[in-house]
């Protein structure tokens, strides 16, 4: 063999040179459109100032990745529970004996639920309803029952996301394993759950993107976090500059686990085999 | 021998990023020039801050005739607005002090009965940019230089003192001067100069709670999330009379204590043609009396309360 290219190599190198030449200028073109013309409409002067100030930039961004902080810390703390609460969930309604038929039913009831109502809302009846009972001040905390609250609802959507590895699993797996002599028990943890958060590590991760932003809805019961705190700012001067400011905060953690997500799927789907048709 | 595909997919980026850049410096340019060229008219109007000198050309009258409705005056007030601002959440009415103000001052600017229309508006809206849905806006906005780097202010219609209320048996009850409030966890609305109050003047020792509105922080009164919460002094006495029940106005806070100045005023857009025309004609109602005598009618119960001292 050769170290000269085939003609056929040599074809295939022309036309991605052509590709990218192409993705080239038109990128340019729409950038550049883009830079060129709003700039020119009628309201540009005003959106400028009321949203990309540099002076109350430079005064909240501090401010505002110290608030950060918080929601990190909130992030931290209810990832665990909920990977174990929404594990719990999904092999509960995974069970098949007919005596556990009320551990389903809780199971179904569970996701259905708290799938089903908005977050902020059960951050408000949560966050407000349980510290109103008349516990103390250490247990009435807003932070306590906002992160009960997150972990609730995100138990439910990502315990369908396990369900669904779960199910993804071919029941031949299933059966194999019990004919070699394993337990259901086994069988699962063993056999099923390895395969199953194989196929949902991407599900998974962009679950968890989607948590980082509503980890800020905690600051409707109270605590100042970085959504809060640029309201706070953007009451002060009366300007929207600290939300495009803690926009990019938000980015700068979500662009990298959301590219982490792609790079997870890219190399499942390499894996699996599945082939990409342009 | 195959070429890496993740460079073919990175020339693009940097194609991108090298635009970006570039506008990001004609950018700057642009806002130099930008900043000179608005500065001046700034100076010249002079009304921005809402202190200006809308009181000298009072007897010329100024135009009141550039209203967004030919011939109406549109005025936007909070959705739902509260008592005793507006009473029953009606503002066409003219009961509740704000209603009684907005159609005093539209009657100075010529506009009566069926010439004045209301609308609603959230905070937002109106300090947004852009073509506004209103002609003036009052819904108890704070006067700020901040602010007013991006909104009109009318002059004032009413000065609020902040006030403290908290549930029988908070640790707040029975304070005199500030240094009694130092370990109080507090709670407040966003935005408003009772939270500024909150860290400027009181400086207590644990972060204070924020909420959306007043309700929020109703509703951490009874949760037992916070001690007390500071509302202007109006608003406090309503809440603790009228929502909370168990609460009491703890005390009041002296106009001097320090913080911004409770100061409300309309809202405009920036560099309305309005607001010399609204500050004229709240300047006619002060000089007559009958700001006055329509604070005296709509905010006398709402002045009783201890007063908390700063030393």
């Amino acid at each position: 063999m050769s170290d000269r290219p085939t003609r056929r190599e040599r074809y295939e190198r022309a036309r991605r040179r052509r590709s990218v030449a192409i993705a080239t200028v038109s990128t340019i073109v729409v950038v550049g459109a883009l830079i060129i013309l709003i700039p020119l409409t009628p309201g540009w002067e005003r959106v400028r100032q009321a949203f990309f100030d540099g002076d109350v930039f430079i005064e909240t961004f501090p401010g505002l990745l110290d608030a950060f902080w918080l929601d990190v810390r909130i992030l931290l703390w209810s990832t665990p529970p909920i990977l174990a609460v929404s594990l719990m969930i999904a092999l509960a309604r995974n069970t098949r004996s007919p005596a556990l038929f009320p551990l389903r039913a809780f199971a179904v009831i569970f996701t259905d639920v708290l799938r089903g109502i908005p977050v902020i809302l059960l951050v408000f009846l949560i966050g407000f309803g349980v510290p109103a009972l008349g516990l103390s001040r250490t247990w009435a905390n807003p932070l306590i029952w906002g992160s009960v609250t997150l972990v609730l609802s995100y138990s439910a959507y990502t315990a369908e996301i396990i369900r669904a590895g779960i199910e993804a699993v071919h029941e031949s797996q299933r059966a194999g394993a019990r004919s070699l002599g394993m337990t259901s028990s086994q069988t699962m943890r063993t056999i099923v759950l390895p395969q199953a958060f194989r196929k949902i590590v991407p599900p998974l991760m962009n679950t968890f993107v989607s948590l980082q932003k509503d980890v800020a809805l905690v600051s409707l019961i109270g605590p100042v976090e970085i959504l809060r705190q640029a309201g706070i700012d953007k009451a002060t001067y009366a300007n929207f500059t600290p939300y495009v400011a803690a926009s990019l905060i938000f980015l700068a953690l979500t662009i990298p686990c959301t590219r982490l997500a792609d790079w997870a799927l890219a190399r499942q789907r390499a894996r699996t085999g599945a082939t990409t048709i342009a | 021998m195959r070429r890496s595909p993740t460079l073919r997919r990175i020339i693009p980026v940097i194609a991108v990023g090298a635009l970006v850049l570039a506008a990001c410096g004609s950018d700057d340019d642009a806002s130099g020039s930008a900043d000179d060229a608005v500065a001046p008219t700034d100076t010249d109007t002079g009304t921005d801050t809402g202190s200006g000198s809308g009181s000298g050309s009072g007897d010329a009258g100024p135009d009141c005739s550039s209203t967004i409705d030919d011939g109406v005056l549109t005025i936007a007030t909070g959705e739902p607005a509260f008592f005793p601002w507006v009473i029953d959440d009606d503002p066409t009415t003219g009961q509740g002090f704000e209603s009684a103000v907005a159609y005093a001052v539209a009657t100075e600017m010529g506009y009566e009965g069926d010439a004045v229309v209301w609308t609603r508006t959230t905070f937002d809206e109106a300090i947004q940019p852009g073509a506004k849905s209103f002609d003036m806006n009052l819904q108890q906005y704070t006067i700020t230089p901040e602010r007013a780097e991006n909104i009109d202010f009318s002059l004032p219609y009413f000065t609020a003192n902040q006030a403290i209320v908290a549930l029988e048996g908070s640790s707040a009850e029975g304070a005199t001067t500030i240094a009694d409030l130092k370990d109080v966890k507090f709670g407040a609305q966003v935005g408003t100069t009772s939270l500024a109050f909150i860290t400027d003047v009181i400086q207590p020792t644990q972060e204070p709670f924020v909420y959306d509105d007043n309700v929020g922080a109703k509703a951490a009164l009874e949760a037992n999330q916070i001690d007390a919460a500071v509302f202007d002094l109006p608003t406090a006495l309503y809440v603790s009379g009228v929502e909370i029940e168990g609460s009491a106005v703890v005390g009041q806070f002296p106009a001097d204590a320090g913080g911004d100045t409770d100061q409300f005023g309309f809202v405009l857009e920036k560099d309305s043609a309005l607001t010399a025309c609204v500050d004229a004609a709240i300047t006619t109602l002060t000089e007559s009396g009958e700001l006055d005598a329509i604070t005296q009618e709509w905010m006398s119960d709402f002045t009783g309360a201890p007063v908390i001292t700063v030393e």
